[in-house]
């Protein structure tokens, strides 16, 4: 990957294998499925708002190195009974919402907290551990919720048990609770809580600073302030507040948007550069402005933003309409994944991934920095389920979580990711390809073979299969490795 | 101890320590003055990997029952429990192999464990390790290090590639970038370098003491001793031997140090010796011999050993020795030519040897040797049945084992060689390890060799079982004329029963001795003191 110098097509074709073949899949099917683009698109977004979150939330045990954390179906659970729970007390809208996420957390850090600390027991074995403990957990889930819920804690509710009054019934409707709490948030609101947040975190940081007597760079604090007050005043231009008052933000409007800011960015940054460098000391030389770059991003913009104009397009581009809270919190896990990786814990993580051995010599508490990466990923499972069912809109109560770990473990590889490797990006491209051919394989098969069934079959052994080939190949790369290292060729036969 | 005034900057008193009921270090005192090279030297199981366990409060130590003495850093008696106490008093390990995340950037694995972060408003609630991490001041203080021990590299670039050498540096460098570093040790650091590169980690050794930093220095090689050490300290068999200022010593006093001890054989040979040994007769010969052995690497080794001898082959661990027998099976990568009774021998094809009717019992008794699940029976009889085709009858096409004859074989093996167990259906995995070598050996003679390589016969099994399992090899040699190539770390059992003895340094043969050559001899040639040097008959 380092090898800057020579690129060579092969080799990187080969490196994303797994990617390229399911590129040329999901074209393939799209094609085959005779749907127009127009359908294929919105439905995709709406997944992928949906499942991000979920597959985002293993990212950090793969970099902790514990591997595909099949145990957020747990993380899942957490999700589940929280939300069965305000349901039952009559909670509704987006309080409701923020009720269920506050209720579910604990739950969520609690479970993630004891799947840690089993992984720990258990260590180079965290994956076949997770799958068999989500079994384990079902069916203390069920044992939750076909027999606690109603025969032991009763509970008076006809639309949500079962009629012998024991057991919650099979599919719960959250059409006048939660259902789109959290897509529907106005973005007005977003950037009203925003601003206040933003002024929040600069004053406490400030009195933080001066309660330790340290020193506060008002100017610096001023600036931000000011910023985030211009933002917010333009909030208050008419036009602005009208386009900001839907819910939805249109995927043209995105597209435009995301072209201006990525030509504005560029042009902060040749500001700055130019600022830093008219003073700059021998000390601290700015990173240098590489202006090609600048260019093509810009060129990009250019580019995209004509390409809206190509009818084709433009007709998808205007029949999607994005949630924009929901894509606001997979973008911020994305940076919260990042972030994570430049702080202490973070190198912590990515140390005691690489080798236990030397964080372990390093000083590191190894068991309790995997804790915490199992406590993260199940947190973070658990508010993807959340996601996941206000968007859907019904909670199947013994079926939502079955397959989250199956499917979200699938997407990811798919992106190109390994046991070992795992990115916000890998992420990201996995869940769109893995869920196109979600949305066009059984479309495919109606039309090759008059069977939806055949395209559903080919979907389920391709999204096992890569889920078996990745773990057999990771297999194969441990079982390569010690051979190099210690002195035994094992299979060999001496006498 | 020569001056009781003068100040230690670590003093380590009577440390004794148990393994399971096995005594390891039996009151060993090691005294280290600030900023001296101090080399500890040792055999094999002398010791000096515990000592440093101690030292450094791993935790295998105190999972199995701590340790016994005293321990004071500065004149300050401590109780190091954990790695990080170790850390915190200053004490640093350069570790033989590396710890180091190829991964990661030259910086990273510097600072790993001890990245610098600034604080930010997450940190503040949530506690110091959310704070982010200060890459500006990380690669400030990874350029300090480097530049310490003299090392031209780019701090950003990721280890994985560099140079073995490298990476010892950068180690190094780890080290002393960590604040308040008082005594360094280097685990047998130069075993993995190249000689130039050995040249100038010693050079960076002597900076690094200049510097007021002790260094305690493991390693096999006496002219690395001599080149830089001030002081050592000798062990043997988990004894203290002596401590010795470098200037008041010479190279055949260290090397009699190391090895000297009581002198009693293993075995009684002394009935007349009417084997005939012919010079020409030659039923091994290596030319140019290689094996690419990992940890064990033989590096072109011209032997030839004589039909109807005992030979052992010596040598530190690591040096090559237990790669020659490895090899000649076709166990790992071989070049070179070697004739068995004249033939050459195919290397790299597996089995060849056992058709040239060579044998080999392996000193990975558990992973190699045995198939530890199966009876006795079927680890004495498989080898035979798969190469020979022994113990099979023809039943129409089908070859099928003959349970009756490999069944009598069996019972007469465990008889001959006094295996005790409660019957040849015992599995071999619940034997005694003395037992169980004896399974092995069995299986080898089962082949009925000509030639048979015994390597490390007597690791992990009771000096009961060690003598019985010598005697059976020298009485073999003796009524059936069998040479037998003993190769061993205990040079104390080859001189007991070997006719004459190879020496292996840096993978290749440094001498061959005669078992009553004195201790001085043996030292110097394991020691590295004549690399490829000085041969005899």
């Amino acid at each position: 990957m380092n090898k800057k110098s020579k690129f060579n097509v092969r080799d990187f074709l080969f490196q994303n294998k797994v990617v390229f073949m399911f590129l040329v899949l999901c074209v393939g099917a799209t094609i085959a499925s005779k749907q127009p683009l127009t359908f294929v698109i919105p439905e995709l977004f709406t997944r992928i708002a949906r499942n991000s979150f979920i597959v985002l939330s293993l990212i950090i045990p793969v970099i902790a190195g514990m591997g595909l954390n099949f145990g957020i179906v747990i993380g899942a659970m957490a999700a589940q009974v929280a939300i069965f729970l305000t349901t039952y007390w009559g909670m509704t809208g987006f309080g409701g919402f923020a009720a269920t996420v506050a209720l579910s957390t604990p739950i969520a850090v609690f479970f993630g907290f004891l799947v840690g600390k089993l992984f720990n027991y258990m260590k180079g074995n965290e994956m076949i551990g997770g799958l068999v403990l989500g079994y384990f957990a079902e069916g203390l889930y069920q044992l939750l919720f076909l027999f606690i819920f109603g025969g032991v804690i009763k509970m008076n509710n006809p639309d949500l048990m079962i009629s012998t009054g024991a057991g919650v019934k099979n599919t719960i409707d959250l059409k006048d609770t939660v259902k789109y709490a959290l897509d529907t948030v106005p973005m007005l609101t977003i950037v009203e809580v925003g601003f206040y947040a933003v002024i929040l975190g600069l004053v406490c940081s400030a009195a933080f600073k001066m309660a330790k007597k340290q020193e506060v760079d008002w100017k610096s604090v001023a600036i931000k302030a000011a910023a985030a007050a211009v933002i917010y005043g333009l909030t208050f231009i008419k036009p602005v507040e009208r386009f900001l008052s839907a819910d939805r933000l249109l995927l043209l409007s995105a597209v435009e948007l995301g072209c201006l800011v990525t030509v504005l960015w560029q042009v902060f940054q040749f500001a700055k550069w130019k600022v830093q460098s008219s003073k700059a000391d021998e000390d601290a030389s700015p990173e240098p402005f590489n202006m090609h770059k600048a260019i093509a991003y810009g060129a990009l913009a250019a580019v995209v933003y004509g390409l809206t104009y190509v009818p084709t397009l433009y007709n998808v581009l205007i029949a999607v309409r994005l949630p924009v809270m929901t894509y606001l919190c997979i973008g911020g896990l994305c940076c919260f994944n990042n972030i994570l990786m430049k702080t202490r814990l973070g190198q912590n993580m990515r140390t005691v991934g690489q080798s236990r051995t030397v964080a372990n010599a390093a000083g590191i508490n190894v068991d309790k920095t995997r804790i915490i990466a199992m406590i993260f990923s199940t947190v973070l499972a658990c508010w993807g389920q959340l996601i996941f069912l206000q968007n859907v809109g019904t909670l199947s109560t013994y079926g939502a979580h079955t397959q989250v770990g199956q499917f979200a473990i699938a997407a990811l590889l798919v992106g190109g990711a390994s046991v070992q490797n795992a990115t916000n990006k890998q992420a990201l491209l996995g869940i769109v390809l893995f869920h196109t051919l979600f949305i066009v394989s059984p479309l495919a098969g109606k039309e090759l073979f008059g069977d939806p069934a055949i395209g559903e079959y080919f979907r389920v052994f391709v999204s096992y299969g890569v889920i078996a080939m990745s773990l057999a190949m990771h297999a194969w790369k441990k079982a390569a490795k010690p051979k190099e290292e210690t002195d035994g060729e094992r299979t060999a036969e001496a006498a | 101890m020569e001056k009781a005034k003068e100040t230690y900057v670590l003093k380590m008193d009577n440390i004794a320590k148990e393994y399971y009921g096995n005594r390891v270090l039996k009151g060993v005192n090691l005294h280290i003055r600030p900023g001296e090279i101090h080399a500890l030297m040792g055999e094999n199981g002398a010791g000096k990997s515990t000592l440093m366990n101690i030292l450094f409060g791993m935790p295998v130590i105190h999972t199995t029952g701590g340790y016994e003495g005293t321990i004071e850093v500065n004149g300050k008696p401590v109780n190091i429990d954990t790695p990080l106490k170790a850390m915190e008093l200053g004490i640093g390990m350069v570790h033989q192999e590396f710890m180091l995340i190829p991964g990661f950037s030259v910086t990273e694995n510097i600072k790993v464990g001890r990245e610098k972060t600034v604080a930010n408003l997450v940190s503040r609630l949530f506690g110091p390790s959310m704070e982010s991490l200060d890459f500006k001041a990380m690669r400030k203080d990874a350029k300090k290090a480097l530049k310490t021990i003299g090392l031209q590299i780019e701090e950003y670039v990721k280890v994985a590639g560099l140079p073995v050498g490298y990476m010892q540096f950068i180690e190094i460098a780890r080290e002393l970038d960590k604040t308040g570093i008082q005594i360094l040790v280097f685990d047998e650091p130069t075993a993995v370098l190249t000689e130039s590169e050995a040249e100038r980690l010693l050079e960076a050794m002597r900076v690094i003491s200049s510097q007021g930093i002790a260094i305690i220095f493991i390693t096999h090689r006496l002219d690395e001793v001599m080149a830089v050490a001030d002081s050592m300290t000798i062990l043997r068999d988990g004894e203290f031997v002596a401590r010795k200022e470098i200037k008041d010593t010479d190279v055949v006093e260290i090397a009699e140090l190391m090895i000297g001890r009581k002198m009693e054989k293993l075995v009684d040979r002394d009935e007349e010796d009417n084997r005939t040994i012919d010079e020409s007769q030659i039923a091994v010969s290596m030319r140019n011999y290689k094996v690419n052995m990992p940890g064990e690497q033989v590096k072109g080794i011209d032997l030839d050993i004589r039909k109807g001898e005992i030979f052992g082959i010596g040598g530190l661990a690591g040096q090559g020795k237990l790669g020659i027998p490895n090899g000649i099976m076709g166990l790992y990568k071989t070049e070179g030519q070697v004739k068995i009774n004249g033939a050459e021998l195919n290397l790299n094809k597996l089995g060849d040897a056992l058709d040239h009717k060579v044998a080999f019992v392996s000193e990975d008794r558990r992973g190699v040797g045995l198939l530890l699940d199966e009876s006795i029976e079927q680890n004495i009889i498989f080898s035979a049945m798969q190469t020979n085709g022994k113990f099979l009858k023809k039943v129409a096409w089908m070859s099928l084992y003959d349970a009756a004859a490999g069944k009598s074989h069996a019972e007469e093996m465990v008889k001959t060689l006094d295996i005790r167990c409660t019957g040849i259906r015992q599995p071999a995995g619940a034997l005694s390890g003395g037992n169980q070598q004896k399974v092995c050996l069995a299986r080898a003679l089962t082949l009925e060799p000509d030639i048979l390589f015994v390597s490390e016969p007597t690791r992990g099994i009771d000096i009961g079982a060690k003598k019985l399992v010598l005697e059976y090899l020298a009485k073999l040699n003796k009524e059936q004329g069998m040479t037998v190539i003993i190769v061993s770390s205990e040079l104390m059992e080859l001189r007991s029963v070997a006719d004459r003895i190879g020496i292996v340094s840096d993978g290749k043969l440094a001498c061959i001795l005669k078992p009553d050559d004195s201790d001085a001899d043996f030292g110097l040639a394991m020691s590295g003191a004549w690399k490829g040097g000085r041969k005899d008959a």
